[in-house]
């Protein structure tokens, strides 16, 4: 071997065990990465119970319901369902049918107080005009699986 | 040493790589790379912003604050394609001994940092309205803001040493350690759960309006154009620094 092919022999080397040992020290770090913890998660108790923690899912459509400033809503993942309770101002992005990260803890009686509502926008960019056709397309298709099983 | 240099040679990309590895012949040619890069940058930016304010639609839900992404996204991609091309050059530099590598290398980092402010910025200018706050500290946003600092690192240490061949090696190092670090800014949304949102633009597919991607896209070209063209800029002014005194500079600087 020549000087050159030891000292890329040696950096590709350095490299190689660099990424393995990033990856063992992210794998075992794995549940400290996660930004927030899913309906599922919180109902199998993986979440931290009486410490702050996020939770993430769909805003449960028809579950908002608004007093003045207090809004109680249910997040889903589509397999599990938790009742949220907040007061405050709510972003602009948020709506039923959307993404959304609440920050709280969570009760005995399982609701989940937040401090903090933020909405979560999904990698979708289209224009109003496809929007609407994407929601008529979606009813259709609701439409007609309903009919088939009546 | 020299024997493989020799052999290097005598194949025809060899003989290529050489010839230009010397400052003095790549200093004429990067003087004309970086007026090309000028130019495609403005004419590139003039066309892509005006598809992006102009010819581009409005979005569904996030109304015309989803503008950010022309500035944002190819901010994004550059700050992390800057980094991989700053790490290897700095490798080679490192593995060749050539000069230039490294000059190379120092000519890449302040544009990439600037990228990553410009990344950060944005995506927080838009964060607010969207979102409902400036800042959070998910995976994606937390490994850029790293990426960030891995820059002002390798600055940092290359200057803090008075002998420039050290300062070239030690920070060669930061550059090619961080590098890890790309490829999670590039997988954290999929692989762990983050406020930003997944990819738009996937190889081969993409979840955005055609007239959007388009002008991203565009966009993206004048900012590759506008980082190839500084970064030569840096690379001629490092010559000029570091070969002074060289016979030849002073009939290419006249």
């Amino acid at each position: 071997m020549t000087t050159k092919q030891k000292r890329l022999a040696l950096i590709l080397g350095g490299m190689g065990v660099l990424a393995a040992a990033v990856a063992l020290v992210l794998t075992a770090f794995n549940q400290n990465l996660v930004f927030f913890f899913t309906p599922t998660q919180i109902t199998s108790k993986e979440a931290p119970i009486g410490r702050v923690f996020r939770l993430g899912g769909m805003v449960e459509t028809g579950s908002v319901k608004r007093e003045g400033v207090n809004v109680s809503f249910r997040v889903t993942d589509t397999a599990q369902i938790v009742p949220v309770t907040y007061s405050g101002i709510l972003p602009d992005l948020f709506k039923e049918g959307k993404g959304v990260v609440a920050q709280g803890t969570l009760g005995d009686d399982g609701v989940f107080r937040a401090k903090e509502v933020l909405a979560k926008h999904d990698e979708n960019y289209m224009p109003p005009e496809a929007a609407t056709a994407v929601e008529r397309a979606t009813k259709a298709r609701e439409m007609a699986s309903k009919t088939l099983k009546q | 040493m020299a024997r493989t240099e020799q052999q290097s040679n005598d194949k025809f990309a060899g003989r290529w790589f050489w010839r230009y590895a010397a400052p003095a012949a790549f200093y004429p040619l990067a003087g004309k790379i970086e007026k090309i890069g000028w130019v495609l940058a403005v004419v590139l930016a003039a066309i892509g912003l005006y598809m992006g304010f102009f010819v581009a639609p409005t979005d569904a839900t996030q109304g015309e604050v989803y503008r950010v992404i022309f500035i944002h996204v190819p901010a994004a991609w550059m700050t992390m394609v800057i980094y991989l091309a700053m790490a290897f050059w700095a490798g080679t530099g490192l593995v060749l001994g050539t000069r230039l590598s490294f000059m190379m290398s120092h000519a890449l980092a302040p544009t990439g940092a600037i990228m990553a402010v410009v990344a950060l910025w944005t995506g927080s200018l838009w964060g607010r309205p969207t979102w409902g706050t400036y800042w959070v500290w998910d995976a994606r946003i937390t490994s850029t803001l790293i990426l960030f600092f891995l820059y002002v690192g390798y600055m940092a240490l290359s200057a803090a040493f008075d002998d420039k061949k050290k300062g070239d090696r030690a920070s060669a190092l930061i550059a090619l350690v961080g590098a890890i670090n790309v490829p999670i800014i590039y997988f954290s949304v999929k692989w762990w759960t983050t406020l930003h949102q997944g990819s738009s633009v996937r190889p081969g597919s993409s979840s955005m309006a055609t007239t959007m991607l388009w002008a991203m896209l565009i966009m993206t070209f004048a900012f590759w154009a506008y980082c190839v063209a500084a970064a030569m800029h840096r690379l001629r002014t490092q010559i000029i620094e570091r070969e002074a005194g060289a016979a030849w500079l002073d009939g290419a600087t006249k």
